[in-house]
């Protein structure tokens, strides 16, 4: 029983971290339009800078700069925010098929880097020497888990009514404008360029702000948890759950994350043996297929977009699809 | 005569910088009045139309808006400096409602937001009882009245207007034409391009055709509307010789 509700502490710890980047992604996707296919680069930037400042120093690598936690996280999070700042100058003039690509090239780029900068991110071998905080007094076990796992849902649920709110304000209204009609929008005096690089950076800080979740959760970071694969794990939670409501972003989030760790256990334990050994590309297989299946016969996601009406500088309110 | 409010001089502009479609284009509309920019089609109206907003660049020659050069200001700039540009389609943000793309417009204006939205409302009272409505769900001429309130929102002095009849039943083009020349009224200058060049002739002061990217006549709007030479071309259907 133990055992199980250990599990379910796990997975739910996990789904509800990579369900935060769902949600970034929503901001700069499903309300912006902007096509990131960079994620895991912004993950990695949060989860390599969280643990170099906050992790204890050590040999061979940079960092171990022993800064308190909420510091080192949001430290994390600004380094998320400089690579994407620094990414979307440069790309955001691109449209959708050309911002993927460079994109994604950004995040293949950002593995290579951290997979051979040894002094920079202990290479291969990944970034070590990083205490999770407060273990020291709770320790390692269940309770600690169960605890952490309440710390990332409180963040999830704080991301969830920070965008909420935020696009059923004005400024949410402007996004939704420039993803219909840039033109339409220059031409009343707004600056597609500018709330693009906006929506960019701050989708961005979110998921590096799950990325250094992520990594303090298992209190270590290496090249293998930034792989393309991640970017595509991300895009099919978003897909699955609805792009433009938060809320299928983060169901999408938690069904996909389930078929994922689903999936693995069933090869695990019933594919033949000489399967088995193909069954990390079996899921990838998996993955594929679901974001094709999505987009051919239900591209809106299960939780479709919702009509959200703003009000003119004043409460908000959503209002019913029509 | 009154000054100027919009001057170009000598613009050759296109989309891509080797490839001109405007070669030296010259035009002047007077403030307070309807200025028509009428042509075959490849004449370059829209072309010109979207050099004055900055979203297609001007290689050389100069653009001047009441005095000041706004040649290759950025299309965003442009309402700051007292332009609004309301494009041929694509002219409102359909998934917003009415209400919300009258706001958007209004961004900028603070306290005055509430007034202005008012008088907007007064001005096109279509737009008044279907506020909560989606943009999407408006009658063609409904979406060209909203897309002018949208322009008339950020208050501008001049409004470039791009074939605003296109698709339109003649008489929503007509509603759409004649509430463009009661505009004038308040003072503001507007730049029109059309197709439909005998309602356009009627309700302009001054005309300007272009063809093969070059101007070929321009006159006052009620001369040309009488001109054998114009009606043939136009009227008849025939095509512009350029250098006529």
């Amino acid at each position: 029983m133990i055992g199980l509700l250990s599990y379910l502490v796990f997975f739910a710890t996990v789904a509800t971290i990579l369900a935060i980047a769902v949600l970034g992604l929503n901001l700069q996707w499903g309300n912006t339009g902007l096509f990131n296919g960079g994620v895991a680069a912004f993950f990695g930037a949060g989860a390599y800078g969280t643990l170099i400042l906050g992790g204890t120093p050590q040999a061979g690598h940079l960092g171990g700069f022993a800064m308190p936690y909420p510091l080192a996280l949001l430290g994390g999070m600004a380094v998320a925010a400089a690579l994407a700042w620094g990414v979307g100058r440069l790309t955001l003039k691109l449209r959708h098929d050309y911002l993927a690509i460079a994109t994604f090239g950004v995040a293949v780029a950002f593995e290579n880097v951290m997979r051979n900068a040894e002094w920079l991110s202990g290479g291969a071998k990944g970034l070590r020497g990083f205490e999770r905080p407060l273990q020291e007094g709770i320790g390692s076990g269940l309770a600690y888990n169960a605890l952490y796992l309440a710390f990332v849902a409180s963040l999830l649920l704080l991301t969830y009514l920070f965008l909420e709110r935020l696009v059923s304000s004005p400024f949410g209204r402007l996004l939704r404008a420039i993803r219909e009609d840039e033109e339409a929008a220059r031409s009343l005096g707004k600056n597609p360029a500018k709330v693009r690089l906006t929506a960019f950076v701050t989708g961005s800080v979110i998921m590096g702000m799950a990325g250094g979740l992520y990594a303090t959760f298992y209190a270590f970071v290496s090249p293998q948890d930034v792989l393309p694969i991640l970017t595509f794990q991300i895009w099919a939670m978003l897909i699955v759950g609805g792009a433009g409501n938060n809320r299928g972003a983060i169901l999408g989030a938690f069904l996909m994350w389930g078929a994922w760790t689903a999936s693995g256990w069933a090869l695990s334990r019933h594919a033949p043996v000489e399967a088995q050994i193909y069954a990390g590309s079996i899921q990838y297989v998996l993955i594929g297929s679901v974001i094709v299946g999505m987009l051919l016969w239900r591209p809106q996601g299960l939780f479709p977009e919702r009509l959200v009406v703003s009000q003119s500088g004043g409460a908000t309110r959503p209002a019913p699809a029509k | 005569m009154a000054d100027p409010a919009l001057s170009i001089r000598a613009v050759t502009a296109g989309y891509l910088r080797d490839l001109p479609i405007l070669f030296d284009v010259d035009l002047v509309a007077e403030a307070g009045k309807i200025t028509t920019i009428i042509g075959p089609n490849g004449a370059g109206k829209s072309t010109l139309i979207k050099a004055i907003a900055g979203l297609v660049p001007v290689t050389s020659g100069t653009v001047r808006h009441g005095g000041t050069d706004i040649t290759g200001l950025r299309p965003d700039r442009m309402a700051a400096h007292g332009i609004a540009y309301v494009p041929q389609t694509d002219n409102i943000f359909r998934s917003l409602t009415i209400r919300e793309n009258l706001d958007l417009a209004l961004r900028r204006a603070g306290l005055r937001r509430d007034a202005i939205r008012a008088r907007l409302l007064a001005q096109f009272p279509a737009l008044q009882a279907k506020l909560g409505d989606k943009a999407g769900s408006l009658s063609g001429g409904q979406r060209q009245f909203l897309a002018l309130a949208n322009a008339l929102a950020t208050e501008p002095r001049t409004i470039l207007m791009d074939e605003p009849s296109a698709g339109l039943s003649p008489r929503a083009a007509e509603e759409v034409l004649e509430m463009a020349r009661g505009l004038t009224e308040t003072g503001v200058t507007i730049l029109l391009v059309e197709q439909n060049v005998t309602q356009a002739l009627r309700l302009s002061d001054h005309c300007y055709i272009l063809a093969e990217g070059r101007n070929q006549i321009d006159g006052k709007a009620a001369d040309l509307l009488g001109d054998p030479v114009v009606a043939e071309i136009y009227l008849g259907g025939k095509r512009l010789r350029v250098g006529a």
